[in-house]
């Protein structure tokens, strides 16, 4: 049996009066990909953003409940911690526009003050830059802004520039949807790659994404978890009348 | 956060995190554990700064309350000694005693608003020409920096071009027309101040015009208006609030323009009886005597006209400001 | 509807058309006049002696501006340690915090302090400094400078700092960097442009500040480095030499005014390339 490295036990988040996420319990296996599925505003990305602690950087934001990663509650944890530990990677790509593509894959290091040697450094910029297959195409131009990269380029640059801090968990806030197709391909392939190593959450608007990346799918309506279970069952027999109507396309 | 949670978050921290490192890295976990040690002092130095930025907000209130307090409690012996009379007494004479800020008050006024009047009218037309004429080019470009670059000029160097340039020729004008020729006064300071005002006017009333929405003018230009009665019917009236915050602000500095003014006014606390007559600003007092004031109630005299001049500017740019902050908003 | 009338029309606005241009034009003249006046009566002042020595007494030719020079820097050079790193935090602070009261009366000070008159910023040094340390002091000068740099470095820090977008400080969160090195390492830098010009104009706006100086540096006939001790600069000297009757002081004073002039100038027209060329890409 797989073990699990996260889970959330009765998870609310509020912005102000308006409760967003209602108790979801979800348990997450380890180097799985999980997408998590469900129309706009359904509470799918605050639900993401409440794993790493990123919710509450939102001004008037709360949440109640308890998010364990490895049986410790990350609610209870300093969100500096629980960042060093469950990477993140966002909507839009934000390689930091100051920095070369060197700098910006090691940031994490760098810019959190923590020295290393070179060759450590020269290391971790060539593993987390292969894991994301962007080597290649930019090992000669290390030395140039992140942001002189294509879109989907740049993407990968954010994926490494989590990797490189060796997380257990990777939350991904619907990675594609600012990029064009092909460089979507290239993204969704990585996760294949990405899951040996890591556990990926992946939230998506996108069903056929879903259906195509993930191993378990979880689909939120209304900010509640309505349904959770193995993606290919899910797409071909869903139990919930609304997951049917949603992956039917009923409503969008 | 307060001190207890942040003392709660480490303790959980350092019993539960570092056990959750352990299970498969093992030769990563020595060096996770040292950034991991790192962090503990990242999180009370994150602490200290945002406790330095709340302190930083409250630097600037202090700092506007401290200058308020001490102008008044530094006028109170005025206050006491001259009463609400200072203001409007007719003779400042500080050997025999006698204060009365109302020669001041009017230098002040009078030259604010003859700098205001000679200015407006070239000030209003860099607006229109840089925001509705000709936006974009190399020359509107030169023009609005060289109109930016008026407001740069220290104004000792006004007044120092005035008193050797300015004044001779003023007072060629005063000998025409048979007023006593001394050059130096109110209209000299006018003058020098109208220039040095323009480009708060212009700058701010060039981007109140290009905010004008075009289908407005084109609305106008579709009936066979022609370009001054676009500008005459639409633009002047859409950004006429804009326009006159912005001559607030002109007004707002030529109320507290010290320098400039000191050197060419001519410095009597007499009464001036037309624009060529020599006078004095509140502002040019203070300059000229506050470091002479021998006694207590005559410093503190000094001092409260520039409770007054603070309060005046004040209270002209809060009512600038606000009608900006509507305009932009609506 | 008759032609004439149309005609007349567009005479009329023809008219007003070039009415406007000669008037905004002509608001460059004084500008043009004072420029060309004040080069042509300094430049034939400035030499190296000029630079190099302390004003002479009156009656005794040559002399020069060394003591307005340094203090003049030195005078400034501590306004802006004191000013910047007040002036940044604090516009870090209202960029961070746009809608806690606090913040909304602190940036309502900082618009008021933006419009107090200089002089009142001298009277207030005087009093803080001057008098409680028992005499005039370049350090008052600089405290008086800094109060007036302010809002300027704040406005501009505040200003750029919003422009930046939310994304960028969320991508360092993500990666467990805490909240001052977010601010340090990630958000100042990419905003540096905006703040530097914010920093240059404002020190561009106090280095010809004379008014807060009256009562605080005072001004000093001779070199001195002591920050404790009045203090000449430029400014002072401009004025305290202009308004004396001497004409050797005038000419010293024409030539101050020339060094003045050209380094505020300079200094609003490096500001504005800099900005241009320091833009960081987003």
């Amino acid at each position: 049996m797989e073990s699990t490295i996260i889970k959330s036990i009765d998870y609310n988040a509020y912005f102000g009066d308006n409760h967003v996420v209602k108790n979801v319990n979800i348990e997450i296996p380890k180097n799985h990909v999980i997408a998590v599925m469900g129309p706009s505003g359904c509470g799918k990305t605050t639900f993401l953003r409440g794993i790493n602690r990123m919710h509450e950087l939102i001004p008037n934001a709360t949440a109640k409940g308890k998010i364990l990663l490895n049986n410790e509650d990350v609610m209870e944890m300093h969100p500096i911690f629980v960042r060093l530990k469950i990477g993140m990677v966002f909507q839009r790509p934000n390689p930091f526009p100051n920095l070369s593509i060197y700098d910006n894959v090691i940031a994490g290091y760098k810019l959190n003050g923590i020295k290393l040697p070179k060759a450590e450094k020269d290391q971790i910029v060539e593993e987390s830059l292969t894991k994301v297959a962007l080597w290649k195409e930019v090992k000669d131009s290390l030395t140039k802004k992140g942001s002189f990269l294509s879109g989907g380029q740049q993407q990968r640059l954010c994926i490494a520039r989590a990797v490189a801090m060796q997380p257990e968990v990777l939350l991904f806030d619907e990675p594609t949807s600012a990029l064009d197709p092909i460089s979507t391909s290239t993204v969704e392939e990585l996760f294949h790659e990405l899951k040996k190593n890591y556990t990926l959450i992946i939230v998506t608007h996108n069903m056929q994404q879903a259906a195509r990346v993930s191993d378990r799918t979880a689909f939120f309506y209304v900010g509640e978890l309505v349904e959770y279970d193995d993606t290919k069952r899910m797409f071909t027999n869903p139990r919930d009348i609304r997951t049917q109507n949603y992956i039917t396309g009923r409503f969008s | 956060m307060d001190t207890s949670s942040m003392d709660k978050d480490l303790i959980t921290l350092s019993n539960a995190s570092l056990g959750v490192i352990s299970p498969v890295k093992t030769a990563d976990s020595l060096k996770i554990r040292q950034r991991l040690r790192r962090s503990y002092r990242q999180i009370k130095t994150e602490n200290v700064f945002r406790r330095v930025l709340v302190l930083m907000g409250w630097v600037m209130v202090v700092l506007v309350l401290g200058i308020l307090f001490t102008l008044v409690l530094e006028s109170v012996p005025s206050i006491r000694a001259l009463g609400a009379g200072y203001l409007w007494g007719k003779t400042w004479d500080p050997v025999q005693d006698v204060y009365g800020a109302y020669p001041f008050l009017l230098g002040t006024l009078l030259t604010s608003f003859l700098a205001l009047i000679i200015s407006i009218p070239f000030s209003i037309a860099v607006a229109i020409f840089l925001g509705e004429y000709y936006p974009e080019g190399w020359l509107p470009n030169l023009l609005k920096n060289t109109v930016e670059l008026i407001a740069a000029v220290p104004s000792v160097i006004y007044g120092f071009w005035g008193l050797a340039v300015l004044v001779p020729i003023v007072r060629g004008w005063e000998t025409k027309l048979g007023v006593q020729p001394v050059g130096v006064g109110i209209l000299s300071s006018s003058l020098i101040l109208a220039v040095m005002i323009i480009p708060y006017a212009a700058s701010l009333g060039r981007s109140m015009i290009q905010m004008v929405p075009s289908p407005l003018k084109e609305a106008a230009y579709s009936l066979g208006a022609t370009r001054w009665e676009v500008i005459r019917s639409v633009i002047i009236p859409y950004t006429k609030s804009g326009l006159f915050a912005g001559i607030l602000l002109s007004l707002g500095r030529a109320l507290g323009e010290t320098m400039a003014v000191t050197m060419v006014i001519g410095n009597t606390s007499i009464i001036p009886k037309n624009i060529f007559s020599p006078g004095n600003t509140m502002a040019s007092v203070i300059a000229n005597e506050f470091t002479e004031a021998d006694k207590p109630v005559y410093l503190s005299a000094l001092i409260e006209l520039g409770l007054v001049l603070f309060l005046v500017t004040v209270v002209i740019n809060m009512i600038g400001k606000r009608v900006i902050s509507r305009f932009t908003n609506e | 509807m008759t032609p004439s009338n149309i005609k007349y029309r567009i005479g009329k606005s023809r008219g007003f058309q070039v009415l406007t241009i000669t008037l905004a034009f002509a608001c460059v003249i004084p500008l043009l006049a004072i420029l060309g006046f004040i080069i042509e009566a300094g430049i034939t002042k400035i030499n190296w002696h000029f630079l190099v020595n302390v004003p002479k007494p009156v009656g005794e030719t040559g002399g020069g501006i060394a003591n307005a020079l340094l203090g003049t820097l030195i005078i400034i050079l501590v306004a802006a340690l004191i000013a910047i790193p007040i002036g940044i935090l604090c516009g870090v602070y209202l960029s961070e915090n746009k809608k806690s009261r606090l913040a909304y009366w602190s940036r309502l000070c900082v618009d008021i302090l933006q419009g107090v008159p200089s002089i009142v910023v001298g009277i207030v040094a005087y009093f803080w400094l001057v008098k409680p340390l028992g005499g005039f002091s370049a350090l008052s000068g600089s405290v008086a400078l800094a109060i007036m740099m302010l809002p300027i470095v704040i406005r501009s820090t505040e200003e750029t700092l919003k422009l930046l977008p939310d994304t960028l400080k969320e991508a360092a969160f993500a990666l467990g960097m805490p909240f001052h090195r977010v601010i340090l390492k990630v958000i100042i830098p990419c905003g540096i442009s905006g703040i530097l010009s914010g920093v240059m104009l404002s020190i561009a706006r106090v280095a010809g500040e004379t008014a807060p100086l009256l009562f605080t540096a005072f001004g000093n006939p001779y070199l001195s480095a002591n920050l404790t001790k009045p203090m000449q600069s430029l400014p002072l000297l401009i004025f305290n030499y202009a308004t004396s009757p001497y004409n050797d002081w005038h000419d010293l004073a024409w030539g101050a005014s020339l060094i003045l002039l050209v380094f505020v100038l300079m200094l609003n027209i490096f500001t504005k390339l800099i900005t241009r060329k320091w833009k960081v890409q987003l």
